[in-house]
């Protein structure tokens, strides 16, 4: 046998790993933190710990034949008795180790008490002979190491044992963990019944740790995600610190010399190793993210030096990580969060260093977010704790209220849902009723939308015969205006410097309309987009600038509205943003008034009479179809699904399937939250995809109580199983109503839907005689 | 009106129906509105039915990743695989309720590419699970047009287990189709016809002739006491049984290779005849095959300490569909833990042992080994006859006849023998999950 090495006083070394050559199960460490046991179901292997890396020391598995006692679900070394390990079998057998025995054989005792696998053994920490075990069977067994058999049997009364430990502190106490959840706490004297019993956690309690100082601080993990820290010390046991963890936690280490850390890994899906410090349950102190598959044990290299952490995995390697090469998940958190309300309320924490500058935050604050009012600044101050390593970050937190009625409001939205008609109509009346809609609630672009949709898809015959006047009139119009757009919190003045004639104008708009054969039909998303930015002034003096600049550009631009829909933009470079206001420009011009949409779009229809009067109305849906998405990707989900709605089967098929579930799914999930009910159910009903439809499907059973016994009616509405009875006779012909039933909320008391129409033509009471004032509606 | 419902066990149920645990009469009717054969005949045990519920209508109906006309079609292609044509019935009628996509009812070709790549998993599943590998969760899940995430695979795989292992229960004990559904549909005609729905009953029917009252067949009693013999002498052995490593592998290995040669008589490689559930199944001459074959390069044995339910099938299932864990993991518990103490007729008497050797002989035909359990149990529990059962109805449940379940354990209530078929029910549909849920997580890992 090799000699052992001994370091004394401090243990050094660097990150470090070695293959196994199977995965691991558990893993031990000596007491003077030399030599590692790993221990695993085809390994069983000691390692030593050299300042540069893993040496084999010893492999336990001797002999021929493979044997279950050498399949470990867990494995501890002695931490008196340097030479002494214990393991754990998963047929069953609690197996002794001793190193010290001269042949290759190391096996000293082996006890085969329990029926079902040992998930757990455990040393005493000061006594040098006892051993206890906790088994799948749901029993504890105590073995003095002296004897061929075990000297007590603990019976926890329920499931399988998951951990057992003895408390470090008290002699004669242990803690065993259970499969449902509860912890035991026994004394080693009385094995007839625990002295005290808790909950700790729902579903299995992987692990438990004593707290190496703290006499009564037990660490419990389980399979909720869950680490708790339990006080043990007072008469009620109590939870004091919880740590929610993103996996069912498998293994659970208090970090040494540091009151507050402990180290957890997790059973399934999360190979990380995280040390918490347990007062900051939401962020891990550090992460060891070394390993590729779970880790499956880890442990603490010296009971006195917090730095070195030593971890066994399930991807067949055993790693040796240093405290200092953990990354500190803290430090790549962000420490600002923002929120908003379902009423337009915005909250906002940061770090106090940068809301410092109160001024400008408060600026800020109101010129993003209009209507806003830093009304309830709220400050968390945490004293600094000297023993927390954790970077001391304090927030402010701020929260902005929206106004009622303000433009953060959602009132349009609901408005708008429940002034939309999506069916019932002939399209171009459909149309022409949501851009009224719109435009009633100061949404031009969404009108404007409208209107052009049922000029796109409306039959070619329907352009108004008033047209070419209006074309003449805005086409003779003085070229330099301004407009006020008095629904906008600005002005903004547009000059046009336009200085061709009408029939220039016509030359242009042939162009284009070539233009538009080989240069597809991007130019009207476009246009789109440029509409939606209206908002934002900033891009609006940008844009005068241009166009003071170039006019020479102006003209096509003047061209474009009059026919834009269909054709396509000769790559000017002049911004986008300018094309959405030819059209009310000219429409205001033609009126004098504030924008019309209807007079700028007959100048369209009129343009297409004059090249292409029977473009059809396919031609319009790729445009059609990235306006949708357009306005999907904006968040106004309900002009997309409305204008799917209405178009129906004209837009359905350009549009995949998911893309339109999705759409409607939030729609209606928004109209739902808004407690919208009746449109959201008309939405439903009119969706075209099968997800959707059988939404109002669900929930659609009427229970019903059979009116003799009382009892829930099982398989047909009209008689009941037990009774015999027929239980639902209509109170007028009293036969029994297998269709239709209409029945007064009032007194209950009903029948065919036919009958009790014709008799509430002669009669106010009830048919069945109880003299109540029915009300049928 | 029915007075009856039609299964193995006839009418002799009727007395024992326990059917006035109101809380069961509730949860059915909160979510079926009407008492099916199935959930009468799992009526017997009210305690494992609401757990059993519970889960059935949480996969079908609550919240879950997949829309729920997908997840009862993959609950026909699921039962399909086994003929059972109860179950296709049943569902392709909730499918119908549904509205959608009513075409996919002509057939597999007619449904979505996504649901027919199902189709490779649904067979495996079905038939030989421990050949499911992380590659073919990779075909599924990796990125294109028909994807599955990986929610919605879990919920799927969930389903196909579930419904296979339905389809045992419903074939060892004999459920026959409502008589309402048949009569009822207009469009299932042609699947469901009434001819369709004799491939059940023909048990009841073409086995008239052993009938014969139990209780007076005077071998049987000896029988019982045998078993109950053989249970007591194991309970005190146990204590002083010192095999060896050896001697349990082989013993292992013997229940293994012996579940080979336990074949229901007279099966050959039969070509089951075109049905109109058919079309419902893709690559139908795919069928069981023993785990251990003789003279081949068997798949390892799948360690049950390695990947167990409880630890890891629980973790990941719960993590990609919630709150499916809880129910699944209450719904084993139930029906490992479901107990009368009685036998036959003797009271008071503890089953663990035998409910354990039922449900690890299962897990062992599927190659899954406990390393704590002595599989010589097995042996001295379950007679050949029983084994002949329990073979067909976990492995092919399409064959079992009523023959089979009248030829073991004579003096048995019934309420037992459905006893027996919960819990291999419940071994089948975990053992699947455990050989799926695994691939998962090599997928994931």
């Amino acid at each position: 046998m090799e000699k052992m090495t001994r370091v004394s006083g401090t243990v050094s070394g660097c990150t470090m790993f070695c293959h196994l050559d199977a995965p691991a199960n558990a893993i031990s460490v000596c007491r003077d933190a030399t030599q590692v046991v790993v221990a695993g179901r085809n390994i069983f292997k000691i390692y030593g710990l050299e300042e540069d890396g893993f040496v084999e020391r010893l492999n336990l598995r001797v002999g021929r034949k493979p044997s279950l006692n050498f399949s470990c679900a867990d494995v501890m070394w002695h931490q008196m008795e340097e030479n002494l390990l214990a393991t754990a079998a998963t047929n069953g057998a609690v197996v002794t180790w001793n190193l010290a025995r001269p042949c290759r054989n190391k096996q000293e005792q082996l006890f085969t008490e329990h029926k079902r696998t040992v998930n757990k053994v455990c040393f005493h920490p000061t006594e040098v002979n006892m051993l206890l075990s906790g088994s799948q069977d749901g029993f504890m067994k105590c073995f003095d190491l002296r004897k061929k058999e075990s000297v007590s049997t603990f019976s926890g009364q329920s499931e399988s044992v998951r951990d057992v430990q003895f408390s470090i502190k008290d002699y004669f106490t242990f803690a065993a963990s259970f499969e449902n959840g509860n912890v035991q706490l026994w004394d080693i004297r009385r094995p007839d019944r625990y002295e005290r019993m808790f909950t700790a956690h729902t579903g299995p309690v992987f692990c438990c740790d004593w707290h190496p100082e703290d006499r009564g601080w037990l660490a419990t993990g389980g399979r909720d995600k869950m680490v708790k820290v339990w006080d043990m010390s007072t008469n009620r046991v109590k939870e004091i610190y919880c740590v929610q963890t993103i996996a069912s936690v498998a293994r659970v280490k208090w970090r040494p010399e540091r009151r507050y850390h402990l180290a957890t890994c997790s059973m399934m899906v999360d190979h990380n190793i995280y040390v918490w410090d347990v007062r900051r349950p939401f962020i891990p102190f550090a992460t060891f993210e070394e390993h590729k598959d779970v880790t499956t044990g880890i442990v603490w290299r010296h009971q006195h030096d917090p730095y070195f952490l030593l971890s066994g995995s399930k991807d067949s390697t055993l790693y040796q990580h240093m405290f200092k090469d953990a990354s500190r998940p803290v430090d790549r958190a962000n420490p600002e969060g923002l929120c908003f309300g379902l009423f337009g309320d915005l909250a906002f924490a940061a770090k106090e260093s940068l809301m410092s500058a109160p001024q400008s935050v408060g600026d800020v604050g109101r010129k993003t977010y209009p209507g806003g009012d830093r009304r309830y600044p709220i400050f968390f101050f945490k004293k600094p704790d000297v023993t927390e390593q954790f970077a001391q970050v304090s927030s402010a937190l701020s929260v902005f209220e929206s106004e009622a009625g303000s433009s953060v409001g959602m009132d349009w939205f609901i408005n708008t849902a429940q002034s939309y008609l999506l069916s019932g109509k002939p399209f171009a009346e459909l149309c022409e009723h949501n851009a009224q809609v719109a435009k009633r609630l100061n949404r031009p672009q969404e009108s404007t939308t409208w209107t052009m949709l049922r000029i796109m898809f409306s039959e070619p015959a329907n352009p108004s015969l008033s047209s070419n006047h209006n074309l003449n009139k805005s086409g003779n119009l003085p070229l330099v205006n301004s407009v006020a757009f008095d629904h906008k919190t600005f002005t903004f003045t547009l000059f046009l410097a336009a200085r061709k004639s009408l029939q220039t104008v016509y030359e242009d708009v042939f162009l284009c309309a070539e233009n538009e054969e080989t240069e597809g039909s991007e130019g009207q998303a476009e246009y789109l987009f440029g509409d939606a930015e209206l908002d934002d002034d900033d891009l609006y003096s940008m844009e005068h600038d241009n166009q003071a600049e170039e006019p020479e550009y102006l003209l096509p631009q003047e061209a474009f509205p009059l026919r834009h829909e269909i054709m396509d933009h000769p790559s000017a470079p002049e911004p986008v943003q300018e094309k959405p206001e030819s059209p009310h420009v000219s429409g205001s011009e033609a009126e004098s008034t504030c924008l019309t949409p209807m007079e700028s779009f007959s100048l369209i229809s009129v343009s297409q009479l004059l090249f292409s009067p029977h473009l059809p109305p396919k031609f319009f849906c790729p445009i059609v179809k990235e306006m949708l998405c357009y306005y999907a990707e904006q968040g106004d989900v309900q002009m997309a699904v409305s204008v799917l709605i209405v178009l129906g089967d004209r837009i359905r098929k350009e549009i995949d399937e998911l893309t339109q579930e999705h759409w409607y799914m939030s729609y209606i999930d928004l109209l739902q939250r808004f407690e919208l009910w009746n449109v959201s159910n008309e939405v439903i009903k009119l969706s075209t995809c099968g997800a959707i439809m059988c939404l109002n499907q669900t929930s659609t059973t009427l229970h019903i109580n059979c009116s003799n016994c009382k009892r829930p009616m099982s398989n047909k509405g009209w008689i009941c199983d037990r009774c015999h009875q027929c239980a639902s006779v209509c109170a007028v012909c009293h036969h029994v109503v297998k269709g239709l039933f209409v029945w007064c909320q009032g007194c209950s008391h009903g029948g065919h839907l036919e009958h009790v129409m014709e008799w509430l033509k002669q009669s106010k009471h009830c048919p069945a005689g109880c003299g109540h004032l029915c009300e049928y509606t | 009106l029915r007075y009856c419902y039609r299964s193995f066990s006839g009418q002799l149920i009727i007395g024992a129906m326990p059917l006035n645990d109101s809380t069961v009469m509730f949860l059915d009717e909160e979510f079926s509105g009407r008492m099916d054969n199935l959930t009468q005949v799992m009526g017997l045990h009210p305690h494992y039915l609401q757990a059993f519920l519970r889960c059935h209508y949480y996969l079908l109906r609550m919240d879950g990743p997949l829309p729920l006309h997908y997840r009862h079609y993959i609950a026909i292609m699921a039962a399909a695989r086994h003929q059972c044509s109860t179950l296709v019935c049943q569902h392709v009628q909730e499918f119908e309720q549904i509205g959608v996509c009513s075409d996919w009812l002509r057939g597999l070709e007619f449904c979505p590419q996504r649901l027919r790549n199902l189709n490779e998993i649904n067979k495996i599943l079905a038939h030989r699970p421990w050949l499911i590998t992380k590659q073919h969760i990779q075909a599924l899940v990796k990125t294109g047009e028909h994807s599955w995430s990986l929610a919605e695979l879990v919920h799927a795989v969930v389903l196909l287990a579930h419904f296979h292992a339905l389809a045992s229960f419903v074939f060892g004990s004999g459920v026959n189709p409502d008589p309402e559904v048949t009569e009822v549909n207009g469009v299932t005609d042609d699947i469901c016809p009434p001819a369709m729905a004799g491939l059940c009953t023909c048990h009841l029917t073409n086995s008239n002739q052993g009938n014969r009252n139990p209780l007076r067949n005077p071998d049987t009693g000896s029988e019982l006491e045998a078993l109950m013999e053989r249970m007591k002498r194991l309970l005190e052995e146990r204590e002083d049984d010192d095999a060896s490593e050896e001697e349990m592998f082989t013993r292992f290995e013997k229940e293994k290779k012996e579940s080979l040669l336990v074949v229901s008589a007279g099966f050959d490689e039969e070509v089951v005849p075109p049905s109109p559930v058919a079309r419902f199944v893709d690559d139908p001459s795919f069928g069981y095959q023993d785990f251990a074959r003789h003279g081949e390069d068997n798949p390892p044995t799948f360690k049950a300490q390695d990947y167990t339910w409880e630890d890891h099938g629980f973790s990941l299932v719960n993590r990609l569909y919630s709150d499916i864990g809880h129910l699944l993991d209450d719904k084993f518990r139930t029906a490992c833990d479901l107990t009368y103490y009685n036998m036959a007729s003797h009271e008071g008497v503890d089953t663990s042992m035998l409910r354990r050797a039922l449900f690890n002989y299962v897990h062992c035909m599927y190659g899954i080994r406990y390393d704590d359990y002595d599989y010589g149990e097995v042996n001295q529990l379950l007679e050949r006859n029983l084994k002949v059962y329990i073979k067909t109805v976990t492995c092919y449940p399409e064959r079992t006849t009523r023959r089979m379940y009248e030829s073991y354990w004579h003096q048995f209530r019934h309420s037992e023998k459905v006893h027996v078929n919960l819990l291999l029910m419940e071994a089948r549909m975990q053992a699947e999950l455990l050989y799926a849920l695994r691939a998962i997580t090599h997928y994931m890992t």
